[in-house]
């Protein structure tokens, strides 16, 4: 039930602040704020109740929907879940405190669409039934084109339609290939269904596995966005109004990097296997060519926009290392890059508001006249640098460290890309902050609203950097049974499956959920699996041979190229 | 007592803390603030020190866990600490020098309009120094390496008005940001192979696990040395070094000589073990070593800002402790590194002093004749010099210095080759050093003293120099003296030592004379180039090769031209043609074709019916002649 609430307290606030405005200007903002408050207070609540139950899934709700067609209302949370859906409505909340003031224009209407979103974004962290997943994945779209097409800047309408264009012809990418594996499930079994779990265990031809998975890939490669999908970003995160910024860059990319995680590897692990080495080269390239670009640009938001390309790419290879340490960094690096960079264009925004600007060519020497900000910048520059300590860093050394168990040259590739990210970061602080005052000589320092709400920011990156375990302990059982590759029904204790954490993606996984429940799980890890996924990327890269963590060893045989 | 150690790093983070979330406060409590942290945990470090020499922890170390940090599927760094002999040494390096230079800035820094924001940047640099050294895992270290390179990009850039010093900061922090790539891939590395990044657990079982000489070992070796080449401003990482004198002076003095730059060293003396598991890496430091304590020692005597000469002289000294890392002579490098803490930061805040009293004069031909106004600096400077070349028996940089020498001569990983170079080195020292002195402090005088060094910077300056005195007398030489008691000491932490082959009395003996002599010699050089008959110095400056020469050296061998050329300029290049990112035009491109469909078929919407007429009977003429043809 609570669920439930999390999806409908959004859109009816959303409606409730829409009817509002014709009343009061200030209403919605108010009624916003609750209607994103309520579900953060909510989806905390969840968080105690995580550790206690032993299962993978923390809360449920399912009814049927339309039956005929295997259909479901299925929603569940695991700790996956739950942590996006504290990301969104944590940046939910802050976004509405962004907005406070600067929407003379409709505000109820720019309310909707933000909780639409939020609503939307929530659905598709906790919908187990692919076809209601797509539901909500569309649910996201058009609000958000309405929020940058209607509050966004100049050049507006044009990043409005190509937002919209990328994401709905990807989103037909996503329903065929929704379709075509509700079809492949049932020829093989005989059964309609949308349900994930039921999905899960579904082979496939190997051409078949391959098309459908790019289906789902290019989907979600686009919302990340990887590299070469991510030309719609720049425009649009820069277009975009401060909130929807923050949205776009802190929820909307995150919805990319949980599909791959939650549908692509653990429904496709053979065609991931063989498609990892061009994803990962992928998200090398993204690391790489997102700092670069980044680095180019004298539009501040614009500049910004970029590093999400280059962050985005440890998702890409994180997902495609896919061992415990990677899929543990790319959840945490997730979340670390919503706070950072939503922090960042909030900043960006605060001083478009001020200059009516945003190009770094007419900022300069803000030290002295906005010291709070500039301090707050530096500390957010340094969190996008991956400085050890904040929350970045955390996610990207540990997507780096299971990379490198992987693979050799896309680690070494993605590391100097953290040089990018320094050279990308001091440069923001010297073209605003430091040197000379510019054109544009005073500017007003941070108002108690903002400081406010880039301090909960900055205090989320510190915990996150120096205290991770929390968030951690959280994703651990999920990145385990999404390794597991087989289903665990909602309820069923899944912590026998924490034996095999390595032996990932091994064909034998799949008849898991045909075996009865007390067999020893650890017999099938057990067998001399060619272990699936590890083996075929190696033999892919044929100067490593490390297949396994250091968890079943004390010493991995390495054949230095 | 030991139980205490957490607070060594915690009360300079504190103060950190104290001095961002306070805002304006009042000087006199910005400057007890800063002082006060740094110094309280100073004297815990003593304490600690004290109790660790009278009653040792078993096992010769004591670890303290305050949380695991990063903890998922067998990877568990902690918060953790790690007090052996060789934090030891650093902690109270750290401390110390560190507390000294808080309240020498606290009169240095009197009047500048940044005061609280650079005693919170200063306390923050000390609790992240203090994390790296006393970390008992390369995450954590890293933690403190990463964070040390971020105070020093903000202190180098502290007058950010300027953009020059903005891009020297930013040089500073990208060019080590380098090298620690290459520790980051060495750590992930260490990882896959050890499965741990525990640094006790490492070199155990690294010892266990890898062959002398094996590849895997050269390999991790290597890649921890190019972090260490970036901290430590080693070839061919060294072009940051110099232009990072454009920070305030006790900045270069605490972070680019006496604390930060060493990171490198420590790194390397505190993963011995892999080093003595590849010969090569070991040779590799060696002679990067060498090759750098030579050039960067030319370099010094190029220059005319005394800061700059200063700093190349660091990069050299620097130099001399990785030769003597790479001979395995661990205790003798950070001997040297504890020696060259103590004068350098003397030589720094002299020359701090003297740069104050000339309303920001730091160029060596404008000033002179400096002994009589200002005593006190010239003394407290001549002392630094003294050390740092070396002379024979006053001043601790000779013991440090021979130790290096004569380690490097018996090592079986050193020889006479690299003895040879290092006494080279020696003589450029000694000839630098002085020039340094006769320039500044003799002749004529040039410029007017306006200021003179207050109560606080005279006692800093007259506490540095009593313990660059007598600093030495921890380590006397084996063949007068005999005081083993810091090689002893620092061997309950580092394994292995070169040992001294019996009956090499007589060798060692020829050797310290060669060596003094020659020093002595470089200075009385420097003498009669620079005051006897300065005009001979000035001719050889002006004559046409010798001018070269001298441009050449003083552009630091036009290592910055190469990397201009070949890294900078491509990557803004590369930047700045691509900046509407070129893979839009495939979309713009198809987004263009689309619309241009759009036009003809709408070019054929013409609205007269005869056209459509036509089109129609011609497009059922052709339809039916297919149809019929086949």
């Amino acid at each position: 039930m609570i669920l439930l609430l999390l999806i409908a307290i959004p859109i009816i606030g959303g409606l409730a602040a829409w009817t509002a405005a014709r009343w009061s200007p200030t209403a919605p903002r108010w009624i916003a704020l609750g209607a994103t408050a309520i579900p953060l207070v909510l989806a905390l609540s969840l968080w105690g109740q995580g550790s206690a139950s032993g299962g993978q899934w923390i809360a449920t709700f399912d009814v049927p929907w339309i039956p005929a067609a295997g259909i479901d209302f299925h929603l569940a949370i695991d700790g996956l879940s739950l942590l996006l859906v504290l990301l969104t409505y944590l940046l939910g909340v802050l976004s509405v405190a962004v907005s406070w003031n600067s929407n003379e224009n409709r505000p109820g209407f720019f309310f909707f669409n933000l909780l639409l979103i939020l609503g939307g974004t929530t659905g598709v962290f906790i919908a187990l039934d692919l076809f209601l997943f797509f539901f909500f994945w569309e649910l996201m779209v058009l609000p958000m084109y309405f929020l940058i097409g209607i509050w966004g800047h100049e050049n507006r309408n044009y990043a409005a339609i190509k937002f919209f264009l990328f994401t709905q012809a990807s989103g037909l990418l996503l329903l065929i290939a929704i379709l075509g594996l509700h079809f492949a499930h049932f020829a093989e079994t005989g059964i309609h269904t949308f349900r994930y779990e039921d999905l899960l265990g579904t082979s496939f031809p190997p051409s078949l596995g391959m098309g459908l998975m790019l289906g789902f890939f290019i989907a979600f490669a686009v919302k990340l966005p990887a590299f070469p999908f991510h030309t719609w970003l720049a425009d649009a995160h820069t277009e975009a109004p401060t909130a929807g910024s923050v949205i776009l860059a802190g929820l909307l990319l995150k919805t990319g990097g949980y599909g791959l995680l939650r549908f692509v590897v653990p429904i496709f692990p053979e065609a991931s296997a063989v498609f990892a080495p061009v994803a990962m080269t992928l998200g090398a390239i993204g690391i790489l060519y997102g700092a670069k670009l980044a680095f180019a640009q004298s539009d501040l938001k614009r500049l910004v926009a970029y590093t999400s390309v280059s962050h985005m790419g440890f998702v890409l290879i994180g997902v495609f290392a896919w061992n415990t340490w990677a899929i543990q960094g790319v959840i945490v690096q997730m979340i670390a890059h919503g706070l950072s960079t939503g922090a960042l264009f909030i900043i960006a925004g605060g001083i478009q508001d001020r200059l009516h600007t945003r190009d770094m060519n007419r900022m300069g020497g803000f030290w002295p006249h906005a010291p709070r900000m500039a301090a707050l910048a530096l500390f957010f520059a340094m969190a996008s640098l991956g400085l050890p300590g904040l929350g970045n860093f955390v996610g990207e050394f540990l997507v780096l460290i299971g990379t490198f168990q992987k693979s050799i040259a896309v680690a070494v590739f993605a590391t100097v890309g953290i040089v990018g990210a320094t050279v990308y970061s001091l440069w923001i602080i010297q073209r605003v902050f430091h040197g000379e005052a510019g054109e544009a000589t005073r500017i007003a320092d941070l108002s108690v609203r903002e400081t406010v709400v880039l301090s909960v920011l900055v205090v989320g990156l510190l915990g996150l950097g120096l205290y991770p375990r929390s968030v951690l302990q959280m994703s651990e059982p999920v990145a385990s049974v999404l390794q597991a590759g087989a289903p665990s029904e909602p309820g069923v204790p899944g912590e026998a499956r924490s034996d095999f954490r390595f032996h990932t993606f091994s064909p034998t996984a799949v008849h898991l959920q045909h075996s009865p429940p007390d067999v020893p799980v650890s017999i099938h890890a057990e067998k001399p699996v060619a272990a699936g996924f590890s083996a075929s990327f190696s033999s892919a890269e044929s100067d490593s041979t490390v297949t396994s963590g250091p968890q079943s060893k004390t010493h991995v045989p390495f054949i230095f190229p | 007592m030991f139980e205490l150690l957490w607070l060594i790093p915690a009360l300079p983070f504190a103060g950190f803390l104290f001095l961002v979330l306070a805002g304006g406060l009042p000087r006199s409590a910005v400057a007890a603030i800063g002082c006060a942290s740094v110094g309280l945990s100073a004297s815990i470090a003593l304490l600690i020190c004290h109790q660790f020499l009278s009653s040792p922890p078993p096992g010769d170390f004591y670890t303290q866990t305050l949380w695991t940090w990063i903890e998922t599927a067998n990877f568990a760094p902690g918060i953790a600490f790690h007090l052996d002999a060789l934090s030891l040494v650093m902690i109270l390096v750290i401390t110390g020098v560190g507390f000294l230079i808080h309240l020498y800035s606290a009169e240095y820094m009197e009047g500048d309009e940044g005061y609280q924001r650079f005693f919170a940047y200063l306390n923050l640099f000390v609790g992240c120094m203090l994390v790296l050294v006393l970390a008992d895992n390369f995450v954590l270290l890293l933690l403190g390496w990463e964070g040390v390179g971020l105070c020093s990009y903000l202190l180098i850039g502290f007058w950010y008005r300027d953009p020059e010093n903005g891009r020297a900061a930013r040089k500073a922090f990208v060019v080590t940001r380098i090298g620690d790539t290459a520790l980051l891939i060495g750590l992930f590395l260490l990882f896959a192979e050890l499965g741990t990044l525990h640094i006790q657990d490492v070199l155990g079982r690294a010892g266990e696990n890898w062959e002398p000489g094996s590849g895997i070992a050269l390999a991790a070796a290597l890649l921890i040395l190019g972090g260490a080449l970036g901290k430590s401003a080693q070839l061919p990482l060294q072009t940051w070094l110099p232009d990072a004198m454009a920070g305030p002076t006790p900045v270069s003095a605490l972070i680019h000589a006496a604390t930060m730059v060493t990171a490198g060293v420590y790194l390397i003396a505190r993963t011995n073990v892999l080093f003595e598991l590849a010969p090569a890496a070991m040779l590799t430091v060696a002679i990067i070593g060498t090759a750098t304590l030579l050039t960067a020692g030319l370099s010094a005597l190029a220059q005319s800002d005394i800061k700059r000469v200063l700093a190349y002289s660091t990069i050299s000294q620097l130099g001399y402790m990785f030769l003597a890392l790479g001979v395995g002579a661990w205790s003798a490098a950070m001997f040297h590194l504890m020696t060259h803490a103590l004068f350098k930061a003397l030589l720094f805040l002299a020359a701090g002093a003297l740069i104050l009293s000339l309303h920001h004069e730091q160029n060596m031909f404008r000033m002179g004749g400096l002994r009589k106004k200002l005593p006190v600096v010239f003394w407290t400077f001549l002392i630094g010099a003294v050390s740092l070349a070396a002379l024979p028996l006053v001043g601790s940089g000779f013991y440090s210095k021979e130790k290096i020498l004569w380690d490097v001569w018996i090592s079986p990983h050193g020889g006479p080759a690299f003895w040879t170079a290092a006494l080279l080195g020696a003589v450029i020292t000694s000839l630098y050093t002085f020039r340094m002195v006769f320039l500044t402090f003799f002749g004529s005088a040039k410029t007017e003293v306006y200021v003179r060094p207050g109560a606080r910077i005279t006692t800093v300056l007259l506490i540095l120099a009593v313990l660059s005195t007598f600093g030495g007398g921890v380590e006397l030489p084996h063949t007068f003296g005999h005081v083993t008691f810091f090689s002893n000491f620092l061997q309950t932490a580092v394994d292995t030592e070169v040992t001294l082959p019996p009956g090499l009395d007589a060798v060692l003996w020829a050797l310290l004379g060669i060596a003094s002599v020659l020093v002595v010699l470089g200075a009385m050089a420097a003498w009669f180039c620079y005051v006897k008959r300065p005009e001979l110095s000035r001719r050889i400056a002006e004559s046409s090769p010798g001018a070269k020469v001298r441009a050449f050296l003083l552009a630091g061998w036009g290592f910055d031209r190469i990397y201009d050329h070949l890294i900078v300029n491509p990557f803004t290049f590369a930047a700045r043609i691509n900046r509407a990112d070129i893979v839009d035009y495939v979309y713009a491109i198809t987004a263009g074709t689309a619309r241009a469909l759009h036009v003809l078929l709408s070019e054929t919407q013409t609205g007269r019916l005869r056209l459509y007429a036509v089109v129609l009977t011609a497009g059922t003429l052709v339809l039916l002649i297919i149809a019929f043809s086949s």
